[in-house]
């Protein structure tokens, strides 16, 4: 690749507490404006991995962490670095969607306002801008100021969604974003990420492995904390390298 | 051997007496004191001066000394108290030092409110030189408010769900932002009942005014709040133990107006509780 990484990840070694690593030597690049997926079972570190990238696992006590991260070209946990601004950065969408307890409109603007965007009409237009690229405004622009609870899950998840590209983030992180939704939802979801990519880059977990296969320009395969193999998706799903690889995406376990 | 059927009963019985015990208690004190002092309200009570040895004339000063060190002591304790917990509820980590201020809330609840009076007397009546004071007062009420305020105040933080927290700091908030605009709001109602609880404590306390703040008798109201001030609770020990030759009705009517004044508390508590509940919206 001669293209610029967007996230080099080095020899990443991740320990919750004094128990075994929940990430082990993981080496990983993660290239702009693509969509990478990170699939594997259960407890095998993906979810961890994602965290860390926007360093919200520093909420969590008693965890230690070896080698780098770096997005940029910069190393994300060096000292001194704004970890706000850093998750401004790198946004993430959880997997259940949970609207702030506050209006649509309200939920949207959280992240700027935070940052201190005061301007109404600034923020109208961000709230407008990525309700859009989330497929959420056509309905929702007539009820912006009711309760963000009223909407459905899927439209919440999309609205979680907006709220993260209202943060004008660079990267979005997407933790198994679809797990609560019905067919119909999730295909919207998927295709505004396909649309999305042009302009972010997208890290995403997904809820399957057919899920994966679909939408991943490139695929990484964890398998309890090891990276055990990645490529361009087409290859990976079509002619995975490791016999683990292939029982899991063949459905033999998992 | 009883059969299944009759031990279920017994054990309803007994169940519903005990539910029934508790109320009768209450209902029969509060009774007793409106049947016996309700002669006594009248507006010249609740605003008189009290004459002659306080057999006659009002209780103004006991109620506007126990409504002024009601809010002094809301002063000291509600700052501190809810310091305190959004300290232990989102800051503390779980180490020695936050497990020994944990143990001495804990021990703070279970002092004796007389213990309170005697340090109060020595750390601010008599070394800090407040004298027997509203300060003084408000002060050792406040101590005596805070571990309430403080657990009520960390229980309300902490049924704030993990989730808001998470989101807000996903989003680029820093952790007092989230505090801020996603755990106090949410938490206010609980923090708020927490507070008024206290207070209500606070106001129908005796021992802790006694060596601090409450004067025998002095038929005008506090200049400042380095003046000593009459209370309610004081009052009512006055005229019902060191006054010959007083009327029942008055001492009677003074004890009613203390349960007006408390329960009024309650009922204050419970607007807002219901009020905030209504707008929260998950």
């Amino acid at each position: 690749m001669t293209e610029q990484a967007k996230f080099l990840i080095e020899n990443l070694t991740f320990y919750y507490d004094s128990g075994p690593p929940a990430l082990r030597n993981i080496n990983l690049t993660i290239y702009p404006h693509e969509i990478l997926v990170i699939f594997g079972p259960a407890l095998s570190g993906k979810s961890t991995l994602l965290r860390l990238l926007n360093r919200l696992n520093d909420l969590v006590y008693d965890t230690r962490m070896e080698g780098r991260i770096l997005l940029d070209g910069e190393d994300i946990y060096a000292p001194g670095v704004n970890v706000t601004e850093l998750r401004r950065q790198v946004g993430m969408v959880f997997a259940l969607p949970i609207p702030l307890p506050t209006t649509i409109r309200g939920n949207v603007t959280y992240g700027p306002r935070l940052a201190g965007e005061r301007n109404r009409a600034r923020l109208d237009e961000l709230t407008e801008q990525s309700l859009r690229a989330a497929a959420l405004w056509d309905e929702v622009k007539d009820r912006l100021d009711e309760p963000a609870n009223a909407l459905s899950g899927g439209q919440q998840q999309r609205l979680c969604l907006a709220r993260v590209l209202a943060l004008q983030p660079e990267v979005i992180l997407l933790d198994n974003p679809t797990s609560g939704l019905d067919p119909l939802s999730t295909a919207k979801v998927e295709a505004s990420l396909q649309t999305l990519k042009r302009d972010y880059t997208i890290v995403m977990v997904p809820h399957s492995v057919q899920q994966a296969a679909r939408i991943a320009d490139r695929a990484a395969f964890l398998l309890s904390g090891e990276l055990i193999e990645h490529n361009i998706a087409a290859e990976l799903f079509t002619r995975p390298q490791d016999k683990r690889t292939e029982d899991y995406i063949t459905g033999r376990f998992g | 051997m009883i059969s299944r059927q009759t031990s279920q009963k017994i054990a309803f019985t007994l169940l519903t007496l005990a539910a029934f015990v508790v109320v009768v208690p209450i209902v029969l004190v509060v009774g007793y004191i409106v049947v016996q002092g309700a002669g006594a309200i009248s507006w010249e009570f609740l605003t008189a001066m009290p004459r002659e040895g306080m057999r006659e004339g009002g209780i103004l000063p006991a109620v506007v000394g126990t409504v002024v060190l009601t809010f002094g002591t809301a002063i000291v304790a509600m700052p501190i108290g809810i310091g305190a917990a959004i300290y232990l509820a989102e800051y503390a980590r779980d180490t020695w030092l936050t497990r020994l201020i944990r143990l001495a809330i804990i021990n703070l609840a279970g002092i004796p409110s007389v213990v309170y009076g005697l340090f109060g007397l020595g750390l601010f009546v008599l070394f800090l030189n407040f004298g027997t004071s509203i300060l003084a007062g408000s002060l050792t009420l406040g101590l005596l408010t805070l571990p309430v305020v403080i657990s009520t105040a960390e229980g309300a933080i902490l049924s704030v769900p993990q989730s808001f927290r998470v989101v807000s700091i996903s989003l680029g908030g820093t952790r007092w932002q989230t505090i801020r605009h996603q755990v106090l709001p949410h938490a206010l109602p609980g923090i708020i009942t927490g507070v008024i609880l206290g207070l209500e404590r606070a106001a129908g306390e005796t021992a802790p005014i006694l060596f601090t703040v409450a004067a025998f008798y002095l038929p005008r109201l506090p200049h400042s709040i380095l003046d000593q001030t009459m209370a309610l609770p004081y009052h009512l020990y006055v005229i019902s133990t060191q006054v010959p030759g007083m009327p029942v009705e008055v001492q009677f009517g003074t004890a009613l107006v203390l349960l007006i004044l408390v329960l009024s508390f309650n009922v204050i508590a419970t607007i807002i509780r219901s009020h905030f509940r209504r707008l929260r919206q998950w």
